[in-house]
């Protein structure tokens, strides 16, 4: 699993520099819950996760809406302090591991803990991130009265042998009994694709995308496998054992999810997501992708507040014990400086459809955005707007365009 | 070990009094891992020289490289007592360097003494460079006394060995002393044969003063160190004394031996050798094979022998960071103080930014001064395909010396000229043909073939010496199993059918891929840079033709495709601070391309294109 990045040290009450109590507040609210708990390990996954096995003692599952108390009661201690004004989360995001192997109910607890602390808005959008293997009606009738609004389900293939190399355990099959039981429950469904995954074909990934279209959800991620050194398929690619995704057959997956996604009425929003509607966006990544603050809650999480970045000790049973001892579960943190800010800002931005505006830039871009324009990398809309749009070629190359235009901001 | 030789004994043979029957100066040959520095290392142990408690292996290399790699690149002198049949004597050893691109040091050297050992493992026989400064010691009329080392060995083969040296030089093997340098077995029989059998030095007392410098080190603390051998008259400390090429003149701060240590002296008279300090800070001052003279009554002739080094091999070194640049020039001119055959002028590449042109001695020598570089002065360094001087002569007469192939003229080409080599290959007689095949291939003539025994054979070839520095040497060795080894010393020039290949990036032509190759071989050329550029340099936005021209004809074409897909699509919940870090460092890598015209050209890819396996010097 990836290590935590290096940054300053963080204090041990948590409080926040003033500065970030100045720059907060600009955009939504939102929250994130990390559930660092899996019944297996996939062998692509380099989250932030555990089995059972590798928790060992004094980290459970039991106890853990009461250690996430401990930290909604430190964030509601460490906001105030900072003086900034109490709002209700927009958007609250349950991430994993699989938080689904937690009881429906102690979701939905955390989730009133959450809003006791803080407040829901009205039209808070609240997901899970669920897998298929371990939900059914009931339980997502249990979230859907608490609160949940939307569920993720992590398909990432309708193949069996890719599942296989995914190391994922669930029958394709279930998925659209859970769908159904997913909207029967009134939740919103979004459906994660992986593609690229060794040994996956072309003709395997329209076998994948067709099966989600046929399950008409209302949101679709579609991310391509990064083999991370550090996990069991990083060490197989080493061996040679598996084949290394390559670069143009991912480029010609993306292309065939762009178009089969398209015509089925689902449009991309930012370069990895793909919606019916503007109301069936993700608007909690879309609070990741604009800069807004966010409260990441439990081991490992990370958490922006008004350009002040920090990250809380990976394993559960160093965060728990921090949060028994009334201390901040932050191992790191860093305070952004004007540049980075501007950085991070077109590096997260660049993705979102229209989001990037071009005023952001130095007149020395003009000539870039010119040749980007010829090239066919950004979409004519961009001068209409002000704001970037890339085309398919240009979202397949964004990194680089973000290279390119990080040498000319303001 | 207490000393051989008693204190009263070491009177007769004082520094600044020895009759010079009593001194004998030798020097040993021998291959680099024969085991040179550890026989010398025991002559210091058995001679008293140097104490037990401040022995260490290798004890005369002084540079780290020196003993990493176990060849000495610079030699020095040792004075040792030693006494037979109750008569003392002064016996100089002076170590001479072990490899090819040293000959002019290793003949000044030899030009010091009146005798040799010809060191040889008893487990592998005589190589090549041993056998040419053999060679070079026989027309210097030395006396040879051979010497079979490493006989503890259990691969050993004294009696094969002894065999060959004895035909060599025309001796008995029974001749043919055997030794251990790491037990110390028989070298007290090399000391004694040293002295009965090598002629004690002859001059003249009363003539005016006159000493060859075989060796000039420059240090840190002391200046220049400046190695001698005195041919006639005395050398007196704190006297003004001149050098005789250039008529400057200098105080002798400082006159005595080493034993090892410097040990000072009141002078240094007929035969001996030692060393001179004078406080100069550059060894341009003090140059190998040149002659020191009393310059109140100085010598009229100098010591025969004298030639300015001369650079054979060139190279481009350019620092990976840009901003390197003034320290590499400082390194360079701290190097020079010791390095009388170093040169270097200011280079500009378009590829490769700003660096400097450095002409080497040979392979060895340019390897040795970029590690030296990068070790001590922690540089980081690219160094462009060796290259060696050609003589371009024009259509309408006019003449270019091209060390630099990007330097090339323009226009109609009458002739031109490059270097050649004797080269001299020692090969089982097995790879004969492998060697002759290879020898062909590289665009050699045959001068000649000796067996010096059953299964020995000694090849003689005239090449190019732009094919030696390629990969000639990698070759040979691959081809041998590694059991052949390689001489060679300038032979002049060759009119040859040679053209420049230049490499083009989307029609940019990027010149430090720029050569100099026989027209048979520019195909071959251009297409492995060619192939070899497309697989280094990243895809770009668009696509990127890579091309190999002569002139204008286009000989190979290799196309790198344009990216398709450059975007990262997860966002480990929330780690911006981790993406942000992998695009800053990407940037920063971005600020480390070089730009050929529109493409992006990692440093990398320039390391990895330029030192390739080919023209890799030896590696010992």
């Amino acid at each position: 699993m990836p290590a935590q990045p290096e940054g300053g040290p963080a204090p041990r009450t948590g409080a926040l520099p003033e500065e970030a109590a100045a720059r907060a507040g600009a955009e939504t609210f939102s929250a994130y819950v990390h559930v660092p708990y899996c019944r297996v390990r996939c062998g692509y996954c380099d989250f932030n996760t555990y089995t059972a096995e590798e928790l060992g003692p004094g980290a459970n599952r039991e106890d853990y809406r009461e250690q996430l108390g401990r930290e909604i009661a430190l964030s509601r201690r460490v906001l105030a302090d900072t003086a900034l004004a109490s709002r209700p989360f927009d958007t609250v995001f349950f991430g994993g591991g699989t938080p689904t192997l937690l009881p429906a109910e102690t979701l939905a607890g955390v989730l009133e803990d959450l809003r006791a602390g803080f407040g829901l808005a009205a039209d808070a959008e609240v997901t899970t991130e669920a897998n298929p293997d371990s939900v059914d009606a009931a339980y997502f009738r249990t979230l859907r009265s608490a609160g949940f609004t939307r569920v993720s389900l992590g398909m990432q293939s309708a193949v069996p042998h890719v599942l296989d190399v995914l190391d994922r355990t669930h029958d394709p099959a279930r998925i659209g009994g859970v769908v159904a039981a997913a909207k029967e429950a009134g939740l919103q469904v979004s459906l994660d694709l992986i593609y690229g995954t060794p040994g996956e074909s072309l003709a395997d990934w329209r076998t994948s995308l067709e099966a989600v279209l046929a399950h008409r959800p209302d949101h679709v991620s579609a991310y391509s496998l990064i083999v991370e050194p550090g996990t069991r398929m990083g060490a197989q690619v080493r061996r040679g054992e598996l084949p290394m995704p390559a670069e143009d057959d991912l480029a010609d997956k993306y292309e065939l999810a762009d178009a089969l996604l398209g015509e089925a009425g689902l449009q991309w929003y930012e370069v990895s997501n793909f919606a019916t509607a503007p109301g069936s966006r993700c608007r909690h990544n879309l609070a990741y992708w604009r800069g807004a603050d966010w409260w990441g809650y439990g081991p490992g999480a990370h958490s922006h507040i008004g350009g002040v970045r920090w990250w809380n000790a990976k394993h559960p049973r160093a965060w728990a014990g921090r949060l028994e001892q009334e201390a901040s579960p932050a191992v790191g943190r860093e305070v952004l400086d004007a540049d980075t800010r501007a950085l991070e800002e077109i590096m997260l931005a660049l993705r979102v459809d229209g989001e990037y505006p071009l005023a952001r830039l130095a007149d020395s871009a003009r000539p870039v955005i010119a040749r980007l324009l010829a090239e066919g990398l950004l979409g004519a809309e961009t001068v209409r707007t002000g704001r970037i749009h890339l085309t398919l070629r240009g979202r397949l190359l964004a990194d680089g365009i973000v290279r390119e235009l990080a040498d000319h901001l303001r | 070990m207490s000393p051989q030789v008693s204190a009263e004994a070491l009177k007769r043979i004082d520094v600044a009094g020895t009759d010079p029957a009593l001194i004998r100066n030798f020097c040993i040959i021998a291959h680099i891992d024969h085991g040179k520095s550890t026989l010398a290392d025991r002559m210091l142990q058995i001679t008293g020289a140097v104490k037990p408690r401040d022995m260490r292996a290798q004890y005369l290399d002084r540079m780290d490289i020196e003993r990493e790699r176990g060849i000495t690149i610079k030699s020095q002198a040792v004075r040792m007592p030693w006494e037979v049949d109750g008569t003392p004597h002064a016996l100089n050893m002076i170590d001479t360097p072990g490899h090819v691109d040293f000959t002019y040091e290793v003949s000044r050297s030899l030009a010091a003494c009146e005798g040799t050992l010809l060191l040889v493992d008893a487990a592998q026989g005589i190589e090549a460079q041993t056998l040419a400064n053999l060679y070079l010691a026989l027309e210097n009329d030395l006396t040879i006394i051979p010497v079979l080392n490493k006989i503890d060995l259990p691969a050993a083969q004294p009696e094969k060995y002894a065999e060959e040296l004895a035909n060599l030089i025309g001796a008995e093997p029974e001749d043919v002393l055997r030794v251990s340098g790491k037990t110390g077995e028989g070298v007290e029989a090399v000391l004694d044969r040293i002295v009965t059998e090598i002629n004690p030095p002859v001059g003249d007392p009363d003539a005016p003063s006159r000493a060859m410098i075989f060796d000039s080190v420059y240090d840190t603390y002391r200046g220049v160190v400046t190695y001698v051998r005195v041919v006639d008259g005395m050398l007196r400390s704190r006297e003004r004394i001149e050098m005789l090429s250039t008529g400057t003149t200098h105080d002798l701060l400082e006159i005595g031996v080493s034993s090892p240590e410097p040990v000072p002296s009141k002078g240094l008279g007929v035969g001996e050798v030692g060393y001179l300090i004078t406080g100069v800070k550059d060894v341009r001052q003090s140059k190998v094979g040149d002659t020191v003279t009393s310059a109140r009554r100085p010598a009229e002739e100098p010591v025969a022998g004298y030639s300015e080094p001369k650079p054979m091999v060139f190279s481009g070194l350019f620092p990976i960071d840009g901003s390197d640049y003034p320290a590499l020039r400082d390194a360079l001119d701290k190097l020079k103080l010791n390095d009388a055959a170093l040169v270097y002028e200011p280079e500009t590449s378009v590829a490769l930014g700003f660096g400097f042109r450095c002409g080497f001695l040979g392979l060895l020598h340019l390897e040795i001064t970029r590690d030296r570089l990068e070790r001590e002065f922690d540089l980081s360094l690219i160094s462009t395909a060796p290259s060696v001087v050609y003589r371009v002569v024009m259509e309408d007469g006019s003449e270019h010396i091209v060390t630099n192939p990007s330097e090339y003229p323009e226009g109609k080409v009458a002739h031109v000229y490059e270097p050649m080599v004797r080269a001299t290959v020692l090969t089982p007689s097995d790879y004969v043909g492998a060697v002759m095949e290879l020898c062909q291939s590289k665009r050699g003539q045959m001068q000649g073939m000796d067996y010096l025994s059953e299964d020995r054979v000694e090849l003689r070839y005239r090449l190019p010496l732009a094919e030696i520095v390629f990969d000639f040497f990698d070759q040979l060795k691959s081809r041998t199993k590694g059991y052949a080894s390689l001489d060679y010393a300038e032979d002049g020039e060759d009119a040859s059918a040679l053209v420049k290949v230049d490499i083009l990036l989307q029609g940019d032509q990027v010149d430090a891929f720029s050569a100099v190759v026989h027209k048979d071989k520019a195909y071959s050329y251009g297409v492995s840079m060619a192939g070899k550029l497309k697989e280094l340099i990243p895809r770009q936005q668009f696509e990127v033709p890579v091309q190999a021209a002569v002139g204008s004809r286009i000989i190979a074409r290799e196309t790198i495709r344009a990216i398709r897909k450059d975007v990262l699509s997860k966002c480990y919940g929330g780690d911006i601070s981790r993406k942000r870090k992998l695009l800053e460092k990407q940037k920063e890598g971005k600020k480390r391309m070089k730009m050929v015209g529109s493409v992006e050209v990692p440093q990398e890819a320039f390391i990895a294109a330029l030192s390739s396996d080919d023209g890799k010097a030896e590696k010992k």
